[in-house]
């Protein structure tokens, strides 16, 4: 008797939640890590996912019901939100697609010093007034206007200093508040309608992945500080550094424990990439990087929290450290770390996942992807605690090759 | 017994490295010599590099060591570049269009200069016209293309095919890395070979212009 979509959906949520204690779910859960994929799967260009919302979530529950993975990666994670919200605010820190990169070329980070390295103590001294007055400023080019304003907390005098709101005439700033709304309206439109797709896919049978997101402290001061503007700084002004890292450290738990607890989703998705094999000494991860990542994943767990770790690139020589997370708490997410090597050191701790090389499912004969597939299951799979994934988000896969790996972990499935 | 200068460059010791420097050309020493020495200091983080202790902040911060130093010697220096410059061989080097990553093509390039062989960085995002006319105009012994996003599997094709086109494939060999390229987008893309890292690049030149 077929089940009931309800039933699925506990099915499908139940297999993950195996995998995640690290028992041996029912058969080996399927995680479709998609990006951009509902684009190609419906032969959409990259930029209407951007600028038509409606189409392109039509195409993420349409590439989700076909495909019908265990769980599915969520639409708002290559688009972020509204194009019409980042034109309205002239966004600076991410090229989308048509906004200076082809339309057909997926969204990237922008990287520069939005920080200053003179700035540090200025931003360690009053976050909030710095974020107001001089990031928005730099990040958004509509909201430059705002470096005019007085100190936000000025207003803490109350009647005293109340005519300070004439800030609004200050040439500029009003323009700045206009964009704000125009871009809020957009943004929660977006959200809207993420929400609802969610809903929709859900009453079908399909759990999504995640529910909040968050950064490593010093993924977070790559992005603001720049990749290279953050390496000078362990030379020049590693106090700072790490001051700044400790800093930011509460508001890298605290989002992810407010938008978790708003979802209802108890998983958490953290990409990590700056503390990876190549980029830094290990001398430099342990005092940059380890503390305050550590820090982020045990207390998402202490909240109950399940957090879901992209390890983007290669972590093969810091594989070790990971196993002073608590044991079955955590999904590692693993990109070109060697996943064999990282199921002999990590299998006793966290549910490992990914890996399958998009190459393979890009350009990969079918027998090369059957064999890889199956070398995951047995080697990877073996004793469960394993969520079969791609390395990667799937933008530029081949829809058919996808299948027939699908296919495949479902045929050769070891645990029935 | 390596010069002070060329320890302090080597050693990360950034303002002793700046400082040894401006006091050798107070003292009226040929700034020739002090770029030689750099260069010696940029041969040794290479090297350690390539040996897996130094990585890629060590070479960031190298780099702003040599820029700040060769500022610093510019105006008493005759001729623009050392006469050591390129002298193994020429490459020509970018990101492929639509990607804008330029950490990796960074590193490959960094490695390259430091065992003598002269860059031509086009940077990001780079329109296959663009890789025509340098191999054009520059006349490179390798083309490097650079692609960290999985979109840029077909730039890359497409960046050969229109060299290919043009008339000039045999001209250049042609090397690709970043993120996820492998031995599949190699084939995929039909370059000459692939590299898994800035060593593996160099190694590729070397073996190529026959210096191995």
């Amino acid at each position: 008797m077929d089940s009931t979509p309800e039933q699925m959906y506990q099915k499908r949520a139940q297999r993950i939640d195996d995998a995640v204690r690290l028992e041996v779910p029912d058969r080996v859960p399927f995680f479709l890590f998609s990006g951009y994929l509902p684009c190609r799967y419906v032969g959409m260009p990259l930029q209407e996912a951007h600028y038509d919302s409606d189409k392109y979530f039509a195409a993420c529950k349409k590439l989700t019901v076909d495909l019908a993975p265990d769980i599915y990666f969520n639409a708002g994670s290559p688009v972020k939100t509204a194009g019409a919200a980042l034109d309205a605010l002239d966004m600076k820190q991410i090229r989308w697609p048509g906004h200076g990169i082809p339309p057909d070329s997926p969204f990237q980070f922008n990287e520069a010093e939005y920080v200053k390295a003179d700035e540090l103590d200025a931003l360690l001294d009053d976050i909030s007034d710095y974020t107001v007055r001089s990031y928005l400023p730099r990040v958004y080019g509509a909201l430059e206007s705002l470096s005019l304003i007085p100190p936000l907390s000025w207003l803490l005098m109350g009647y005293i200093t109340t005519g300070l709101v004439s800030a609004v005439t200050i040439p500029g700033v009003l323009d700045a508040l206009e964009a704000l709304i125009a871009a809020g309206r957009e943004a929660a439109n977006w959200a809207t309608k993420e929400a609802k797709l969610d809903q929709e896919l859900a009453e079908l049978g399909f759990p999504v992945l995640d529910g909040s997101g968050t950064f490593a402290p010093l993924d977070f001061v790559g992005v603001i500080r720049g990749s290279q503007g953050m390496m000078l700084d362990m030379y020049r002004q590693p106090d700072k550094l790490i001051a700044l890292t400790e800093k930011l450290l509460p508001m890298t738990i605290n989002t992810a424990l407010a938008l978790a607890e708003m979802s209802g989703n108890p998983r958490v998705f953290m990409a990590i990439n700056r503390g990876g094999d190549g980029l830094m000494s290990l001398d430099h991860f342990e005092t940059f990087y380890w503390p305050g990542f550590k820090k982020v994943v045990l207390a998402l767990v202490d909240a109950e929290l399940t957090p879901v770790i992209h390890f983007q690139g290669n972590w093969d020589t810091r594989l070790e450290y990971f196993t002073e997370f608590p044991r079955g708490k955590t999904i590692g997410l693993f990109d070109r770390t060697d996943l064999f090597k990282a199921k002999a050191i990590l299998g006793d701790t966290m549910c490992l996942c990914g890996n399958m090389p998009l190459t393979l499912l890009r350009t990969g004969s079918a027998d090369e992807i059957r064999d890889y597939a199956r070398k995951l299951i047995e080697v990877v799979g073996k004793d469960g605690g394993f969520i079969m994934s791609s390395n990667t988000v799937l933008d530029d896969a081949d829809p058919a090759r996808v299948k027939l790996w699908i296919d495949t972990t479902r045929e050769y499935d070891v645990y029935r | 017994m390596t010069h002070k200068l060329v320890d302090a460059i080597a050693g990360m010791c950034e303002s002793e490295a700046l400082q040894i420097a401006a006091d050798m050309l107070e003292a009226g020493e040929d700034p020739e010599e002090i770029l030689a020495l750099c260069r010696d200091a940029m041969s040794i983080v290479g090297d350690l590099f390539e040996k897996k202790e130094y990585f890629l902040p060590e070479l960031v911060l190298a780099g702003k060591m040599l820029s700040q130093i060769a500022e610093l010697v510019k105006p008493m220096v005759r001729s623009e570049s050392s006469a050591e410059d390129g002298k193994a061989g020429t490459v020509v080097i970018g990101t492929v269009q639509g990607d804008i990553h330029d950490l990796g093509k960074n590193m490959v390039i960094f490695m390259l200069e430091v065992n003598g062989f002269k860059v031509h960085d086009l940077g990001v995002d780079v329109p296959v016209q663009s890789f025509v006319e340098a191999i054009d105009e520059v006349n490179p012994d390798v083309l490097g293309l650079s692609g960290f996003l999985t979109v840029s599997f077909d730039a890359l094709k497409k960046t050969v095919e229109g060299i290919k086109r043009a008339g000039i494939r045999d001209q250049v060999k042609i090397m690709i890395g970043g993120g996820m390229v492998d031995e599949h987008i190699r084939a995929y893309a039909a370059a000459d070979a692939y590299g898994s890292d800035a060593m593996a690049a160099v190694s590729l030149v070397k073996k190529w212009i026959g210096k191995d």
